[in-house]
Formats: structure tokens, C-alpha cells, sequence
């Protein structure tokens, strides 16, 4: 027989790995914070530092670059500028961390909205020197965009400006004037002076700036906590797949694959699923071999029901008291991430979680000028890195949230069928 | 600096890997795995045998012999499709040199690494596979750091890191044109470390080569290399016998040997956790050049 086990407990289960992104315009230095952070928590392995010394020497440069840590392309060490994002990993006594390493360029805005888009903290850099400039106002709007919980203002290369406190202050108030402006509700914001290249303030508190007497980057982060299973996000579950063995053994056996996106769910929970709005209760959760008694936010498990209901690849289940409605007219945010310009009256394919329909382009309601933050009401089209609000009617209702209520079940891309490119990500209003 | 959170597998990957391999399995209609018998392909099996629980696992296993394998690897192999039931395919380097289609390199250092891109390629359009599934990881190598979990691939296997496209929360598209074809990387943000914590964690068999042993081995640009029929010796290189494992297993041309009385899972992963050299450091195919693995992505290689 198999035991019941309990699942892990809340706390640990989400804490264990952090999520990190970039953001900040070309040359802030956002690659080599990053390889400076692993250089000073002993993370960059012996073979991997002589690399760096070697292609340093290559360039011409008198110093180890620890910026070629993450731009690991021909063409980035060619250009000296990040192109993809960069996933890079390392560990502390406290918890795993994965940092994306973004593209700054304007151009290749989509890469560091993909690096973001699973992001729990977000490092805007700015050049101490320069304030904020064009791509802070763009970035900063993405990671409001995308609620990242935490945001980290680095004002960087202090040692260009002499580790001068009144230029920090002054960067940091224009900051706050920003967010004053901003469309959507602000995340916690943090304020750190750094030097990339020397390492202050990153792994440990610098001396050099003595006048700044709170956490390093590290110390910031490490206390960082955050809930995935927030209890008051609505259970959702998306069915990715129906197990059938038809083995002698599982003969009978019919479990909903997939992963709990929101909230949790018990044994014994009543249960309605869409689209066919059938209800059941939930009979067992399992896990391989082991059977659980809650499955929550971000877990991959099999259910099964009491009863013989109509659900298959695309339905979700929640609970009847806070189903999601079922949506056929949407209004959504759209950061358009394609060279070929989203046109109204064109269908795309509107992948939500992992559901996909026919989707219209019914009416551009507005592109948004991110680093005015002005509407502009009477645009007829998007192009390439656009932040704008669309409306779209779809074939078959899809089951999402609004992104505001419930981030994790309200965004969705959208798929040029011809080209079967990505071309957009969406959140809905 | 080893401490407890260091020997504990963070759960949230393993859930990630099974949502990746349900998606595959859903998206496409030819998917298999690129089964190498190393321990990140052994890990996919593991994943996959879990995510389809208790139905089987919906894929093939792909392995491309290069002849040049440790014999550990292929009885292995063989024990584990055995074992759990698996539908195994697996393609020749050897057809393809004898096809003409590829030519072997000569020399001191003379592998077959390079060469296994066609054999692979071949295998695919044979097979009409439309995913592979890879145990590549983003930690190991600085062009594996750019990867998608979902990484199109144009009909010739090509890679284009500058067009790839943008992958969004966990929404996956793998939709393709005729032709082309998706390399899937489930454990993508898993690094050495978290794979030898899984291994332990769920116990799992492993080529017997990972462990301690005797071997014959000479010294060669700093590393030992195993000595085989297949590695062309020098006169002054002679072979001197050692305790040894091998830290990452590719084939006997191009996988160097460290020093290690480790012969417990426990004790290898203590000696990663104290390791100054990355797992890939003792990988001989990525030192021919600074972009060695961004090449061989290009042309097609996992
Ligand atoms: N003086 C000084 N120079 C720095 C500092 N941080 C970065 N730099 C230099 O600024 C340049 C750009 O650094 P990168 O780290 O490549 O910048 P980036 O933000 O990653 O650039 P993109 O990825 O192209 O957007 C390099 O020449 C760095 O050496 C710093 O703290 N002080
Ligand atoms: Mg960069």
C-alpha cells in the first residue's frame, strides 16, 4: 500500500530557489554585476575563471572581464554587448539562485522581457554618471507590467562619480518622481550604490561608500520572501494530459496531468471544470508513487475524480465558489515582441497556460509612450518592443484571471500561424 | 562552505522538468529522447518514467553510438531499457562513415564527437522525430547558457541564437514548419550539483564509471585521459595505471579522467561541492576553441 504523505511544507517548498532579472540600458553594466556577484561568492570554477583571464587577453584588455562570464556568444564578445539572455546559477547557505542575464539594447527588448517574465526580483541598473535614461522609464514599465514583487535600484559605477552620496540622492529622487507616475500599483523598491567592477556593495557592504550604511545586494536578497501559494490567489489547475494506462493493473484509471498554477487543492475538494462546467470532487493527488494530501502553486501532479466528467488537454479546474469566467472578449496589455506589426483584424493563435484558440485582433486601443508614459490614442498598428492595449474576441472562451488579481492565471502570447513565431505576450486587463 | 541546503534537491525543479516533458509529449507527435547514458540523460528517464506515471513513458530512446563508448555506458544502457520496459533506437556513427557521409578525423586528437552531428541528424529525419529531448543544462557551458527550454531548430538542425524565440512564463510553443524540429532541455535550470542530489534522492543506477575504479591512463595537456584502442598515443605518453573516475561521460576520445578515491554518491557530490574545476572542464571537445560548443550547436549538435 502506499502512504499518505503530507506535501513539503509551504514555507521551504517556495523559498528554495530565487528568481532574478536585469534590467538597465546598454553598458550599465548589468553582465559584469553578475559576474562579479558569482566571482565573489567563489561560484566561477578555476577552468572557467582562466577562460575569462584568456579571452580578457584576447581582447586586449589589461584586466579579467567579468562581464564574458555571461556574454558567451561570438557575436556579444565581438560587440562587447549583451544579445540573449544568459541563465546563470549559484548558491548560498540560504537558497538556490537563478539569475537572467538581459539584453540592455533596445532591440532586443523581447529577450529581457523572456528573462523577466519569470523573474521574483528585478536589478535595474543605472550608470551613476548618466541617471536615468530612456531604457530605465521602459524597464521600469515592464517590471510593473509584470508585478515583479521586488525590485532592486542599483546605481552603479559609483566609483565613477567619486562614491558621491548627493549624486545617489539625486538618482534616487528621481526615481521616486517615476514611480509617482506610474500606471500600475509600484513594487517594493530597494535602493543600493554599487560598483560593479570592484565589487562594492555587491557580496558584502562596501567601505568605500561608508555613508550608505544598509544591506549589500547579497544581505538584500537573502532575506527576500515571497509566496508563490499566496492563500489568496483562487485554486487553479491546468490539465495538460489525460493518464489512461489500461494496464491490467490501472485498468480503471483516469488522472488529470498538469500543474497546480494558483492556490491549492485538497483530497475530498469539490471541484467544477471547464469548459464543460462538470463537477466532481477531488479523490486522490499523486506524485509518482506517492499519493498527497494538497498539491499547491508551481506542483506537478496527477488528479483523479469521483466521478467520470468531461475534462481533457486545456480544461482547468478550480472550485465552484471562485471559478474563473469564461472569457470570448478580452482586454489585455500586449508588449509585441515581432517584426512584423500586429494589424487589427488579423487571428493570431492565443496560447493561455497551455490552452490554445483562435484569436481576432478586434481594435487597438492605445499605445502606451513608456518613457513619457503618454497614451497615444490613434495608433493603427504596433510594432516591434510596443507596450499598448488591445482587444481580442476569441473562437472558444479561454479561463483566465485578470493578471492584476491573479498574475500566474492571467497571461497568455500570441502565435503568428504562418510563422508560428512568438509574437506577443499579453496580460489581461 | 558545504552546508545542509548544499545536499538537499530543490523539489520546484523536479515539478518544472515533469510540466516540460507533459508539454512535449503533448505538442508533438514524433518526440524521443537523446539518450547518451550519462547521468542528466539517466535523470530524463527518471523524470519521464514519473511524469506519465503510472501510464509508460510516451518516448523512445534515441542513442547515437559512436563506437567510441565506454563499455560500462552500453551495458548500462542496455540494463536500464531492460529494465523499465523502454523502446530503445539506436544509430551508428560507424553507418555514416561507412555511408561516406562523414570522414574520420586522424591524429592525436582524433574523436568521433564532431562526426555524430550527421549520424544524429540522419536519425531524426529517418525516424521523422519532430522533438528530441536533451539532458543539456544551462550551467554547464557558456552557449548552453542562451538555450530555450524549447529551441527550434531549422531543417538542417541549425541554431540561431539571434532569432530565438521569446519563451514567456511557462508557456511553451512548439509549433514548427515541416521540416524543422525542437530540442527540449527539461532540466535546463538544474546545475551539477542539483543532478547529483536527484540521483541520490531517488536512488537511481548510474554507469559504474561515475564511481572510483582502476583504470590505465596517461597524461595529456594537463588531464588524464582513459586509454583505449580508439586514443592515438604519442610514443612518450605512457600509460600508468590510477584510481580514477569520470566526472561527465561523453565518449573515451574526449572525456577526461579525474583522480578520485570517491566511490559513494555521497562522496562524489562532497567532492563537486569542494571541486575548483567545472564539470565541463574536463570536457576535451569544448577546449578547441573559445566558441567550440556555439559551433557545434550551429551545426546541429544538442
Ligand atoms: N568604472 C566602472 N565600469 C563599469 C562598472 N560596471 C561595468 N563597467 C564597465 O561598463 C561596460 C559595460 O559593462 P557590461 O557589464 O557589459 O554592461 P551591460 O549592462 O551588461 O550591457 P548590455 O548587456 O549590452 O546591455 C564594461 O566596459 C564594464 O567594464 C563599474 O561599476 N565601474
Ligand atoms: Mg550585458
Amino acid at each position: 500500500m502506499v502512504e499518505h504523505h503530507n506535501a513539503p511544507p509551504l514555507k521551504k517548498y517556495n523559498m528554495e530557489v530565487l528568481r532574478i532579472t536585469t534590467s538597465g540600458s546598454v553598458d550599465d553594466g548589468k553582465s559584469t554585476l553578475i559576474g562579479r556577484l558569482l566571482y565573489d561568492t567563489h561560484s566561477i570554477p578555476q577552468d572557467k575563471m582562466e577562460a575569462l583571464h584568456a579571452a580578457s587577453k584576447r581582447k586586449g584588455l589589461d584586466f579579467t572581464d567579468l562581464s564574458l562570464l555571461t556574454d558567451g556568444l561570438v557575436a556579444e564578445r565581438e560587440q562587447g554587448i549583451t544579445i540573449d539572455v544568459a541563465h546563470i546559477y549559484f548558491s548560498t547557505p540560504t537558497r538556490k539562485y537563478i539569475i537572467a542575464d538581459t539584453p540592455g539594447h533596445i532591440e532586443y527588448t523581447r529577450n529581457m522581457v523572456t528573462g523577466a517574465s519569470n523573474a521574483q526580483v528585478s536589478l535595474i541598473l543605472i550608470d551613476a554618471r548618466k541617471g536615468i535614461v530612456e531604457q530605465t522609464y521602459r524597464h521600469f514599465f515592464i517590471a510593473c507590467l509584470l508585478r515583479i514583487p521586488y525590485l532592486v535600484v542599483c546605481v552603479n559605477k559609483m566609483d565613477l562619480v567619486e562614491y558621491s552620496e548627493a549624486r545617489f540622492n539625486q538618482i534616487v529622487e528621481d526615481f521616486q518622481q517615476l514611480i509617482a507616475k506610474a500606471p500600475f500599483k509600484a513594487p517594493s523598491i530597494k535602493y543600493i550604490p554599487i560598483s560593479s567592477i570592484y565589487g562594492e556593495n555587491l557580496a558584502t557592504r562596501s567601505e568605500k561608500i561608508s555613508w550608505y550604511s544598509e544591506e549589500s545586494l547579497l544581505e538584500y536578497l537573502e532575506q527576500i520572501t515571497f509566496d508563490h501559494a499566496d492563500s489568496s490567489h483562487p485554486a487553479r489547475f491546468k490539465v495538460q494530459s489525460v493518464i489512461r494506462p489500461k494496464t491490467d493493473a490501472y485498468h480503471d484509471f483516469r488522472g488529470f496531468a498538469g500543474k497546480v498554477v494558483s492556490g491549492h487543492f485538497n483530497v475530498g475538494d469539490e471541484i467544477i471544470s471547464l469548459p464543460s462546467q462538470q463537477k466532481s470532487r477531488i479523490k486522490t493527488i499523486e506524485q509518482f508513487e506517492t499519493q498527497l494530501t494538497t498539491a499547491e502553486a508551481r506542483q506537478s501532479v496527477v488528479i483523479t475524480l469521483e466521478d467520470e466528467i468531461d475534462t481533457s488537454r486545456g480544461s482547468m479546474l478550480s472550485r465552484p465558489e471562485n471559478a474563473p469566467s469564461l472569457l470570448k472578449e478580452i482586454d489585455a496589455q500586449v508588449c509585441w515582441m515581432d517584426q512584423t506589426k500586429l494589424v487589427p483584424g488579423k487571428t493570431y493563435l492565443l496560447q493561455h497556460g497551455v490552452n490554445r484558440v483562435k484569436a481576432k485582433v478586434q481594435q487597438i486601443q492605445h499605445v502606451i509612450d513608456v518613457t513619457s508614459n503618454t497614451i497615444l490614442e490613434d495608433r493603427k498598428e504596433m510594432g516591434l518592443n510596443d507596450i499598448g492595449k488591445i482587444t481580442l474576441k476569441t473562437a472558444h472562451p479561454i479561463f483566465a484571471d485578470s493578471y492584476d488579481a491573479n498574475p500566474a492565471n492571467g497571461a497568455f502570447i500570441l502565435i503568428d500561424e504562418m510563422s508560428n513565431s512568438t509574437v506577443a505576450v499579453g496580460f489581461v486587463a | 562552505m558545504t552546508n545542509k541546503i548544499q545536499w538537499e534537491f530543490p523539489q520546484a525543479l523536479e515539478d518544472e522538468a515533469i510540466y516540460i516533458l507533459r508539454e512535449t509529449a503533448a505538442q508533438f507527435e514524433r518526440p524521443a529522447i537523446l539518450f547518451s547514458g550519462g547521468k542528466d540523460s539517466i535523470t530524463i528517464v527518471r523524470l519521464a518514467q514519473k511524469a506519465f506515471y503510472p501510464g509508460k513513458v510516451p518516448f523512445p530512446l534515441l542513442h547515437v553510438d559512436t563506437g567510441h563508448n565506454f563499455p560500462e555506458t552500453i551495458q548500462f544502457r542496455d540494463w536500464l531499457v531492460e529494465s523499465l520496459g523502454l523502446d530503445l533506437k539506436v544509430r551508428y556513427v560507424q553507418d555514416s562513415i561507412n555511408q561516406g557521409k562523414v570522414q574520420e578525423e586522424t591524429g592525436k586528437y582524433a574523436s568521433r564527437n564532431a562526426l555524430q552531428t550527421v549520424t544524429l541528424l540522419d536519425a531524426i529525419e529517418e525516424l521523422k522525430f519532430d522533438a528530441c529531448i536533451g539532458g543539456a543544462r544551462r550551467d554547464e557551458e557558456k552557449a548552453r547558457a542562451k538555450e530555450r527550454i524549447f529551441s527550434v531548430r531549422d531543417e538542417f538542425g541549425q541554431w540561431n541564437a539571434k532569432m530565438q524565440r521569446p519563451e514567456l512564463f511557462d508557456m511553451l510553443n512548439g509549433k514548427i514548419q515541416m521540416g524543422e524540429n525542437v530540442r527540449v532541455f527539461p532540466i535546463s535550470n538544474w546545475t551539477e550539483l542539483d543532478v547529483w542530489n536527484y540521483i541520490r534522492r531517488e536512488k537511481l543506477e548510474i554507469p559504474s564509471i561515475y564511481f572510483s575504479h582502476e583504470r590505465d591512463i596517461i597524461e595529456r595537456d594537463g588531464m588524464y585521459w582513459p586509454t583505449s584502442p580508439f586514443l592515438n598515443t604519442t610514443e612518450e605518453e605512457t600509460p600508468f595505471r590510477q584510481k580514477v573516475r569520470f566526472r561527465t561521460v561523453g565518449d573515451m576520445t574526449c572525456t577526461a579522467a579525474v583522480i578520485s578515491e570517491a566511490d559513494k554518491l555521497e562522496d562524489i557530490i562532497s567532492e563537486i561541492l569542494e571541486a575548483k574545476i567545472s564539470e565541463r572542464g574536463a570536457r576535451i571537445d569544448d577546449k578547441r576553441s573559445e566558441a567550440a560548443m556555439e559551433k557545434r550547436k550551429q551545426a546541429g549538435y544538442f
